[in-house]
């Protein structure tokens, strides 16, 4: 078989790979895109994008309970969980279809199949264990992404025992649901669960819930939560896990230290969310023993080379945040430097900003206010609650909390944390500020518009500096 | 409406520059393409030419103000059947005063300077502060090139610590000053003194005077404000280290000789030992291309070509035109675009793109009789060559006492790009193409 030749060859379609794709493609150089099962990858088929669908319908369940106080009334609400299942599939399906387009509208090849690294330069791609292609490429970008890790004694078995797969296509409705992990994913689920009436059971071997949030963020979400009927076990681990009558019986065990009680959790499901790992087996890294890969993660310098000349790797291969938005950025500096753009900045961590939709939802840029202490940082530190919106009281969701913390010698915007109604929409308001490193002055400066949810981002830098106008 | 004449940005680099001479008078009608007025930029005098037809209105910049930004109006045309009374709005008071000639021009500053700004002389009180009508200044203030693109955030940092952001270079995008670079200028410690660089302080307050010793004060011209500011910054932030060789020229000289003999025939040359060693340097550039290179903090930057900066000494300082490509250029090319350049820069007639963007310089001081010495990197540059005397010396060769025409060459470099090996690399490989001149041919 004769090597098919390109500039650029991408291992994955995926946010980060498709991305690569377009992008090199756009720049000129003649690309392929090498993917085994969807393109737009786990973000558009098992991630981001269906539980966005899924939990859009639990939000409408939410206010259809809602309706008297909105001045309606309605009976016999109820819901098909089959119909709701073919929503979020039929969302993932239409945005997959329109990846391939804009890949083919770019003239990017893509290759239905598996591909390896087969030594620098080249990849072999197989297809039902058939040889179907060999590509030679000047640059080749590893985009394999990565998927959930099972614990060492509990693994995710399709059946009772779920992934976030299985969670986001139930067949029935589960009764009782217990989730392992508090994570963005765990949570998104168990909001979307509890949402729609299954009893819901969260343990988390940390002391909160959403730990990489800040203290006062998982206070305030675990605090609505357990209001919504939710049962959260912090500072435990599952030790044991069951079947029993009717699901599973776990043994909830503290931690070192923690003074949870123990106690037996019962459930019909559970699921797994207990963490990424990157998916770095089966795609030939062996071939290319200087690639060097750390905690199953490819390890990259700041513009995602390898170490070793035409080998790239973007996304959640090369670690934390496991972000779709920071896999896509990654795919553009990655490409932009191979093509030799001019003026590409490296990515700066602190300013990739993270969104958990939970029902309220959570968002939040740069260090928390106990890493910014933690960093030496002298802080000043903001907070408006959403009781003092306007708008937020006309919405009906006065629950929240909107929080920034700065450098107090330099008025840096170190870190910003929301909780509430729509706060995903709202956090970029404060990514800007920090990527364009405005310091409080320019953000007291901006006018927002009113009645806004965005005036509380307003009101949290105020109140950072004494002079909050509404609380 | 009066037609407003500006101050031109006669290269990309430009932002300021001393309005050397008018040309033209007021009341003097004049067509497009006169010459108004001479400007004196950073290295060369350049004249400025009318774009449009009319009679010179108002000259609002004095004869021999400094610092003038761009884009500043300088001069008010009327156009046909206008007259004086349209001025009104142009009355800047500076060319009304000609008895406080050397007042500069506002130049509206985005920091608070950190150096306390000494008692200002009367004669250099700001524009601002004098009984004027609005529109003037606020024309001054409105210039764009003199915006220094910072972050708000790196603005208070620098404040805060008493940094200089227009001598700062920007990482960030499109060259803009952010948190990264207040830092890593903090870190190095110097640039805290570049805010006392000879722009940002009136030039009475430059240098602490000897008591009572008697003296005559030369102001300093732009080109004496750019060299010492350049070389300030790269003796402070440049990590200098240097190597000396030195050069048997005695093949060398009989090779020119021969070649000079020839090129008299139709006066087509006369090489110079300094053209040899141009063709030298180039050739060992391209040799050793990690050596043809300047340092960024992102990256270090490799140049794919090889443009040799010259120092040439002129009346008030010094300025080095480039020998663009010098490594695809005979000897008789350069020696003659050489000569070129020096002709103009002795007469300041060098255009800004003809002594700009060098990726290497050469110094020669043999002429003076200097038997060697060390020459200050020219930034961005990675290195510079300093070349001596080349003078009969006693050497030993094959064991035994002899007499040969040596050269000692030492060259300056930038160790964050050129390290101890690479410099070695290149002058060895220079002193290859001097001792053996006809391998420059190849």
């Amino acid at each position: 078989m004769a090597a098919q030749q390109y500039d650029v060859a991408i291992l994955g379609g995926g946010p980060g790979g498709y991305v690569a794709a377009i992008r090199a493609a756009q720049l000129g150089l003649k690309t392929v895109c090498i993917e085994r099962e969807h393109l737009g990858g786990i973000c558009l088929n098992w991630g981001c994008i269906p539980t966005k669908a899924l939990l859009r319908s639990s939000e409408i369940y939410h206010l259809l309970h809602r309706l008297d106080e909105f001045g309606f009334s309605a009976k016999d609400i109820s819901f098909d969980i089959k119909k709701i299942v073919q929503r979020s599939r039929k969302v993932s399906k239409q945005l997959s279809g329109g990846v391939g387009h804009l890949l083919k509208k770019h003239k990017v090849d893509v290759i239905d199949g598996h591909g390896k690294l087969n030594g620098a330069g080249k990849i072999a791609v197989t297809k039902d264990g058939k040889a179907i292609a060999d590509i030679s490429a000047k640059h080749i970008i590893l985009a394999t992404g990565a998927r959930a890790r099972d614990l060492p004694t509990i693994k995710a078995d399709g059946k009772g025992i779920w992934s976030y797969k299985e969670a986001m296509v139930p067949e029935t409705m589960p009764k009782s649901l217990l989730v392992i992990g508090s994570g963005a994913i765990g949570i998104e689920f168990a909001s979307f669960y509890r949402t729609l009436g299954a009893e819901v059971t969260v343990v988390e071997v940390l002391d909160r819930v959403l730990p990489v949030e800040d203290e006062d963020i998982s206070a305030f979400a675990r605090k609505q939560f357990e209001k919504q009927g939710m049962k959260i076990i912090t500072g435990a681990s599952v030790a044991s896990l069951k079947p029993a009558k009717g699901g599973y019986e776990a043994a909830v065990e503290p931690m070192k230290g923690s003074k949870t009680p123990a106690q037996t959790v019962t459930a019909e499901k559970v699921i797994l969310a207990v963490g990424i790992a990157g998916n770095v087996e089966d795609c030939g890294l062996e071939t290319v023993s200087a690639i060097k890969v750390e905690r199953g993660h490819v390890v990259v310098n700041e513009w995602l080379e390898t170490g070793v000349p035409g080998i790239y790797a973007i996304g959640d291969l090369v670690g934390a945040p496991w972000l779709a938005h920071k896999a896509m950025h990654e795919a553009v500096i990655c490409v932009e430097k191979i093509a030799g753009v001019k003026d590409v900045q490296p990515m700066k961590t602190l300013n990739i900003p993270g969104c958990t939709y939970c029902n309220p939802q959570v968002a939040s840029v740069g260090l928390t206010e106990k890493a910014a202490k933690e960093k030496g940082y002298e802080v000043k530190v903001g907070k408006f609650p959403f009781i003092g919106s306007g708008k937020a009281i006309a919405l009906g969701d006065s629950e929240g909390l909107i929080k920034t913390v700065f450098d107090a010698k330099t008025g840096e915007l170190l870190g910003a944390h929301m909780i509430g109604t729509e706060v995903t929409e709202l956090i970029q308001g404060y990514t800007i500020a920090k990527t364009l490193e405005t310091t409080e002055a320019d953000l007291m400066h901006t006018v927002f518009p009113h009645p806004t949810l965005s005036e509380m981002m307003h009101e949290s830098v105020l109140d950072a500096y004494g002079h909050a106008l509404h609380f | 409406m009066p037609i407003s004449i500006t101050m031109p940005a006669l290269s990309p680099t430009m932002e300021e520059g001393t309005l050397a001479k008018w040309l033209v008078k007021e009341g003097q009608a004049i067509s497009s393409g006169d010459v108004i007025a001479e400007i004196e930029t950073d290295k060369a005098t350049m004249e400025v030419e009318a774009i449009d037809d009319g009679t010179v209105g108002k000259l609002l910049v004095a004869e021999g103000t400094e610092g003038v930004k761009v884009n500043t109006v300088i001069a008010v045309l009327l156009e046909e059947g206008e007259d004086a009374g349209a001025l009104s709005g142009f009355d800047t008071g500076v060319a009304a005063k000609p008895a406080v000639a050397p007042a500069p021009v506002p130049t509206p500053q985005a920091e608070p300077s950190a150096v306390p700004a000494p008692q200002a002389a009367p004669a250099a009180a700001p524009v601002a502060e004098q009984p004027v009508t609005a529109p003037a200044p606020r024309l001054a203030a409105v210039s764009g090139s003199d915006r220094v693109v910072a972050s708000p955030l790196a603005r208070r940092m620098a404040a805060q610590s008493g940094l200089d952001l227009a001598s700062m270079a920007g990482s960030g995008p499109g060259g803009r000053i952010v948190k990264a670079d207040i830092e890593s200028a903090l870190s190095g410690g110097a640039p805290v003194q570049r805010a006392a660089t000879a722009a940002a302080l009136p030039q009475r307050a430059a240098a602490p005077i000897q008591p009572g010793a008697a003296y005559v004060e030369v102001p300093n011209n732009t080109m004496r404000k750019v060299i010492a500011r350049r070389l300030t910054e790269s003796k402070q932030l440049v990590p200098h280290f240097y190597m000396t060789v030195d050069c048997d020229i005695d093949k060398l000289m009989a090779m020119r000789k021969e070649l000079n003999e020839r090129g008299a025939k139709d006066a087509a040359f006369k090489l110079s030992v300094n053209d040899f060693i141009i063709r030298a340097a180039a050739l060992a550039l391209k040799k050793v291309p990690s050596a043809n290179a300047s340092w960024t903090d992102a990256a270090t930057l490799r140049y794919t070509s090889v443009d040799i900066s010259v120092a040439v000494a002129v009346a008030n300082g010094l300025i080095t035109p480039v020998v663009r490509n010098a490594d695809q250029k005979g000897l008789a090319e350069i020696s003659n675009e050489m000569k070129d350049l020096a002709g103009r820069a002795h007469e300041g007639k060098l255009l800004p793109e003809e002594y700009q963007g060098g990726t290497f310089s050469i110094s020669n001081l043999g002429m003076y009789g200097i038997k060697e010495f060390a020459a200050v990197i020219n930034p961005p540059q990675g290195a510079i060559l300093a070349v001596g005397k080349g003078e009969q010396r006693p050497v030993v060769k094959d064991g035994a006492l002899s007499i040969a025409t040596m050269m000692s060459c030492t060259l300056s470099c930038d160790h964050r790009v050129v390290d101890g090996a690479i410099g070695a690399e290149l002058l060895q490989a220079f002193k290859g193409f001097i001792e053996d001149p006809v391998t420059m041919l190849l």
